[in-house]
């Protein structure tokens, strides 16, 4: 041992597609609109041929799919969300990157062993203010998401992201971490190469970097993976979110010794980002558009936009040591113990 | 008769037929090993060094000077923050472990010196729910750190531990992040951190406290990763090297300082201790005999005693 060859897991086999690694399809949720936005199309192409005017009838239509969707998003389940964020649609990390900011200068490697593409970093400016981006990135498609290795880093992808925080720490950029992934990557070479010391020395660092952190939880906020970049000033998560502990498939398999227990797992987790807002985890939700991210991308850029300007603009109003002060406290607080009994 | 020969004969014989309770399968090596050996050396296999779970009574009366142990935050215990039912209440879960090992959580933490240089101390209990971290483990953690940041004195902590409780949800995640803050604010005031990694201690754990030891000692043969090596299998679909996730495994790969077996730890411990600075004790702070310690408010003290002593000069003590 001790020469094994560095490149050990990124040639091993990458999980595919096929094999369970959350490539969700439409969910059921998309199922119960899909019927309508059929008929609308079916009128439309209707009305195109035959010139004929059905806009009263497309009008009632999309009344009723507003409706349904409006009735949906009230009873969305735990699990619903989790199917939200893991939809194959949703815009990933690049889609808000490219949207959001302008002039992104993508930085790449850790200087010591590989450019991870599970995670992008890299400078860019929002409406006029340089920040620097740390970001999780699925990919879409399926060579896309090999590329990215699903969303899932190695340590070389959080040592990059550390090194890239010291640098906006130097050059006094506020850092935007947008937050998408099922976890570390398991594999052996991650383990070779140390991945809970490299998102342990992330939390370390994140905690006292003496440059505001916001972080923006997009979709899955998968565990000590997602953590790694996700030690906050603010943490914002966007309605259709979750960040817990374990997936809600891992604790269905340990607590419930089955398999299929996972939509009373995500429910008993309080992940959704309500919960997790009142736990004290999450300070703001980011609205969504109607039915989800993946509806209508361009809305959810702006929307998601509005908010890094307005947190951003609050967080360069406080002192550096009051902010590193009220960081401390931000975590110091979290926890649910009883004393003296 | 030696006790090979013991070995040997007991080893034609199958399980059922050894007396209850006088011997047992070592899980290193698989051997029958003499339960009254096993105990008589600090719980390590007389066979292949396997190191066996050390109850915490036993481990301090191992690596502390006697009667030097102070507890701290005793009285911190866990609550249901999320009413978290699987195929038993969280609640009912607790109860039952609390009544089997006496303890309220997964930790135990105070002051104490070890070769007569004190230190503050967090020892983990594997036997308490597999020594998750929840809120209680995040709190204790974070208060010892504290505490060793207010009176300068070194921290040292033993980590065993299957990662973070599931059942507090993502509260148990932030504790990750809470611990490494309390964490960062000790090494800022240059005060050293010494961890010590036991059979196992994985996940939320290690990639949090346990992983960020100014020096990282491991026990031998001890199970120590991120990801469990059965969902790594699983995922891969690969088997793994021998020896992966081992104490001997990290040390090669150049994750961990050194391996130390069991029964050369406390001097270890102390050789390593003798070489963190001596600084003055915290001023104007009372004893308080309860082990409570408001630890907001006081931290902002503590961060200001912390910053004038750091003006001095550090010397290495004999
Ligand atoms: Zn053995």
């Amino acid at each position: 041992m001790g020469e094994t060859p560095p490149e050990a897991d990124n040639g091993v086999k990458k999980p595919k597609a096929s094999e369970g690694v959350s490539v969700n399809g439409p969910t059921d949720f998309d199922g119960a609109v899909f019927e309508i936005e059929r008929q609308i199309k079916d009128l439309e192409a209707l009305s195109r041929k035959h010139g004929v005017d059905f806009a009263e009838n497309i009008a009632t239509l999309r009344k009723q799919q507003d409706q349904i969707l409006r009735a949906l998003v009230a009873n969305l389940s735990p699990w619903d969300r989790i199917c939200m964020a893991r939809h194959r649609d949703r815009p990933t990390a690049s889609d808000y990157i490219s949207q959001i900011f302008s002039s992104f200068i993508e930085l790449h490697g850790d200087r010591a062993f590989a450019d991870d593409r599970a995670i992008i970093t890299g400078l860019g400016t929002v409406d006029g203010h340089p920040v620097m981006i740390v970001a999780n990135e699925k990919g879409r498609g399926v060579k896309e998401k090999g590329k990215r290795n699903f969303g899932m880093a190695h340590p070389e992808g959080y040592r990059k992201a550390r090194l890239k925080m010291l640098l906006a720490e130097k050059l006094g950029l506020p850092v935007v971490t947008f937050i998408d992934t099922q976890g570390a990557f398991p594999g052996i070479g991650a383990e070779q190469r140390g991945q809970a010391l490299a998102i342990a020395e992330n939390l370390k660092t994140m905690a006292s970097l003496r440059t505001p952190i916001l972080a923006l939880i997009i979709g899955e906020g998968g565990s000590g993976g997602a953590l790694a970049i996700g030690v906050a000033d603010r943490v914002c998560a966007q309605e259709n979110s979750y960040f817990s502990v374990i997936t809600p498939e891992g604790c269905s398999a340990i607590l419930w010794k089955s398999a299929d227990k996972r939509r009373e797992a995500a429910e008993a987790l309080k992940l959704d980002p309500r919960s997790l807002m009142t736990q004290g985890i999450v300070d703001e939700i980011i609205p969504e558009p109607l039915g989800g991210a993946h509806r209508d991308p361009r809305r959810a850029s702006e929307i998601l936009k509005a908010a890094i300007l307005r947190n951003l603009a609050e967080l360069r109003m406080t002192g550096l040591e009051e902010l590193l002060r009220a960081r401390y406290y931000r975590y110091r607080r979290i926890g649910s113990v009883v004393e003296g009994v | 008769m030696s006790w090979t020969n013991w070995r040997k004969k007991l080893s034609l014989r199958t399980k059922k037929e050894v007396p209850d309770g006088l011997f047992l399968t070592c899980e290193g090596c698989q051997k029958m090993i003499y339960k009254k050996h096993k105990e008589e050396g600090m719980e390590v296999c007389p066979e292949c060094d396997y190191h066996f779970y050390l109850p915490i009574q036993k481990r301090l009366e191992m690596l502390l000077d006697p009667g030097s142990f102070e507890e701290r935050f005793a009285d911190i215990g866990p609550t249901d923050p999320l009413r978290f039912v699987d195929r038993e209440p969280y609640e009912t879960r607790l109860k039952k472990v609390q009544a089997q090992t006496g303890t309220k959580d997964a930790i135990l933490v105070g002051i104490g010196s070890i070769q007569g240089r004190k230190a503050a101390l967090g020892l983990m209990d594997f036997r308490f729910m597999g020594g998750s971290m929840g809120s209680v483990v995040g709190e204790k953690i974070t208060r010892i750190t504290e505490c060793a940041l207010e009176r300068l004195m070194p921290l040292v902590i033993l980590s065993a531990s299957g990662g973070a409780r599931m059942q507090e949800g993502a509260l148990s995640l932030m504790q990750m992040a809470k611990t490494s803050c309390a964490l960062a604010r000790l090494s800022e005031a240059g005060i050293l951190y010494v961890s010590v990694l036991t059979n196992p201690t994985t996940a939320g754990v290690l990639a949090s406290f346990a992983g960020l030891g100014d020096i990282i000692i491991a026990e031998p043969k001890a199970l120590i990763g991120f990801t469990g090596p059965r969902v790594i299998k699983e995922t891969i679909k690969q088997d793994l090297p021998p020896g992966f996730q081992r104490s001997e495994f990290l040390l090669e790969h150049g994750l961990i300082d050194m391996i130390v077996h069991r029964r050369d730890l406390r001097e270890r411990l102390g050789q390593v201790l003798q070489f963190c600075p001596e600084r003055p004790a915290s001023p104007g702070r009372e004893e308080d005999p309860s082990g409570r310690h408001e630890a907001l408010p006081l931290w902002q003290r503590a961060g200001e005693t912390a910053h004038a002593s750091a003006t001095v000069p550090p010397q290495v003590v004999k």
